[in-house]
């Protein structure tokens, strides 16, 4: 028999898993066209005969709108992530190991970028470029990555006077083989589950930007964006306004707790190492 | 017999704190150095100087001949390779998300030891410091302090080293694992011919591994001489109350001496005294 050795944490990977499969198997799994609807279907709710979810203002099914928005969505909430983890780690790192001049000016350079509120920035960035997926990534790319250099830089100056690091410096490794193999087999497992817990933030960032027109331009389903379609119908439709929110909550949650349940696997491991 | 460490009048402050004042000292081939002292008498300080992990305010540190310091990781590898370290905690000195086999071939990765053969050097280092060659696909988590120590100690081994610094490998094992882990240098000093630099606060360690000993006290070489005469004749009151202070357990088992040395212990004992002491303070 499978025994689950940390049950938690299989629960909020399966259920971070699961957004990203049904957005693979959309094709498979949606009931309809997401871009095709029937004005006579207008706002049908949920339960109507052939949209389980009901259909928004222009007659298009829901959940085939929810099923194949969760491409675009989860691309915003996963790539800026991985972007900002790879810069970040590469940003923090460097300036935790280099003299002190290139360390001050990074950091004042993070600094500066957390001066102003996230969303502000992501709406900053993304006016300035083109409207679509590309813009949303590169926004929430530069709003994510001073946060995790901060995690990246605050390991390495933890282990930068440690003494297998001493010792491995003596056995005559060059810098980017220490780094390579002695720094980065610490601070990557930090990095990355700080920057899970980031994927929620990032989809409601996404979604933000979606909603105020700066992410992916419209007819393309993104769940942002259908919460702003959706919003005439909140008084009228509650339950078909708010559908488009639930997903990115749910979504949301299914990923921090999924960055939870790591930190707190990661404080396991690190403790029996202490 | 020409020196293979020399710390030559060497200074080093933090922060305007002088941790190592006017401090020379020598190693040669084969010669096991202690350095004592209690803590904040800046000995774990010399050891970095002696490793080139610091740099002296004053003096100069040369290793044979050069300013460890300066060394280059790649055009300096063979120079690099014959300077290794143990580190004081068993804990800190292996790098907890590898495993303990990979210490060992990260060292032989350095010095450009073929893939294929790093599996079967990092066993035979293993076997050498009296470890279970499987114990190398164990985290450092799975290991004991004194496992852990060996471990550093095969690490140290891996490229041959000519000396090896030893910052207070004993400190934070039982007695019977320290014990056992002085032997095992030991072993390997006559085995290997390694000399050693030996940093210690434990007055029976050195005792039984060091030929000479150098007393620190804030930072300053109190008295240094022949460990067996510093021991039964110290001439310093601190010396005197470091042996005090250490209790009647400690006894003095002496290591073997230098084959070296001893055609030259004659013209030595009329050349020098055998122990030099500082004004007391």
């Amino acid at each position: 028999m499978v025994t689950i050795r940390h049950p938690r944490t299989a629960l909020a990977a399966t259920a971070a898993l699961l957004p990203v499969l049904l957005a693979l198997a959309a094709p498979l799994l949606a009931p309809a066209d997401p871009d095709t609807g029937h004005l006579a279907d207008r706002l049908l709710d949920p339960g109507a005969p052939g949209h389980p979810l009901g259909t928004d203002g222009q007659g298009r099914d829901l959940l085939s709108r929810l099923l194949w928005a969760a491409r675009p969505s989860l691309t915003a909430g996963l790539l800026p992530v991985a972007v900002a983890a790879l810069a970040g780690a590469l940003i923090g790192i460097t300036a935790a190991l280099t003299g002190r001049a290139t360390e001050q000016a990074l950091l004042r350079t993070l600094d500066v970028l957390y001066a102003f509120p996230g969303v502000l920035l992501a709406i900053a960035v993304a006016t300035l470029l083109t409207p679509g997926l590309g813009a949303t990534v590169l926004a929430l790319s530069v709003v994510l990555t001073p946060a995790v250099a901060r995690v990246a830089f605050t390991e390495t100056r933890r282990i930068r006077t440690a003494e297998y690091l001493e010792a491995a410096t003596v056995s005559g490794a060059t810098r980017t083989t220490l780094i390579l193999r002695q720094v980065l087999p610490v601070v990557a497992p930090v990095v990355l589950v700080y920057a899970s817990s980031l994927v929620g933030l990032a989809v409601v960032y996404a979604a933000g930007l979606s909603f105020l027109g700066l992410g992916v331009p419209p007819p393309t389903p993104e769940w942002g964006a259908m919460l702003d379609e959706l919003r005439p119908a909140l008084f009228t439709h509650p339950w078909l306004a708010a559908l488009p929110a639930l997903v990115i909550l749910a979504v949301s949650v299914a990923f921090n707790a999924l960055g939870e349940t790591l930190r707190g696997r990661l404080g396991e491991g690190t403790e029996a190492t202490r | 017999m020409t020196a293979l460490l020399r710390l030559d009048a060497v200074s080093k402050s933090y922060a305007h704190r002088p941790a190592v004042a006017d401090v020379t000292l020598e190693v040669r081939a084969g010669e096991s150095v202690a350095l004592v002292g209690e803590s904040g008498s800046g000995k774990s300080t010399l050891a970095r100087l002696a490793l080139g992990l610091v740099r002296p305010d004053a003096g100069s540190v040369t290793f044979e001949g050069r300013d460890p310091a300066r060394l280059r990781a790649r055009a300096d590898r063979d120079v690099r390779a014959r300077l290794q370290f143990v580190p004081q905690h068993p804990r800190g000195s292996l790098n907890p998300a590898l495993r303990s086999g990979e210490a060992v071939a990260f060292a032989l990765r350095a010095h450009r030891v073929p893939r294929r053969e790093r599996a079967d050097r990092t066993a035979e280092l293993f076997r050498q410091v009296g470890l279970a060659p499987e114990l190398a696909r164990r985290f450092p988590r799975e290991l004991s302090g004194g496992q852990l120590q060996r471990v550093a100690v095969a690490r140290a081994l891996a490229t041959g080293p000519a000396l090896v610094v030893c910052d207070e490998p004993t400190s934070a094992l039982d007695r019977d694992t320290q014990e056992r882990l002085l032997d095992l240098l030991a072993e390997l000093r006559e085995r290997t011919g390694t000399a050693y630099l030996f940093v210690s606060h434990d007055l029976a360690a050195v005792a039984r591994f060091a030929h000479r000993t150098l007393v620190l006290r804030t930072g300053r070489v109190v008295e240094q001489g022949r460990t067996e005469h510093l021991w039964t004749a110290p001439a310093h009151p601190y010396t005197r109350a470091l042996l005090d202070a250490s209790g009647p357990h400690v006894t003095l088992r002496l290591p073997e001496r230098l084959p070296e040395r001893r055609t030259e212990r004659g013209a030595e004992r009329g050349a020098e005294p055998n122990h030099k002491t500082e004004e007391p303070t």
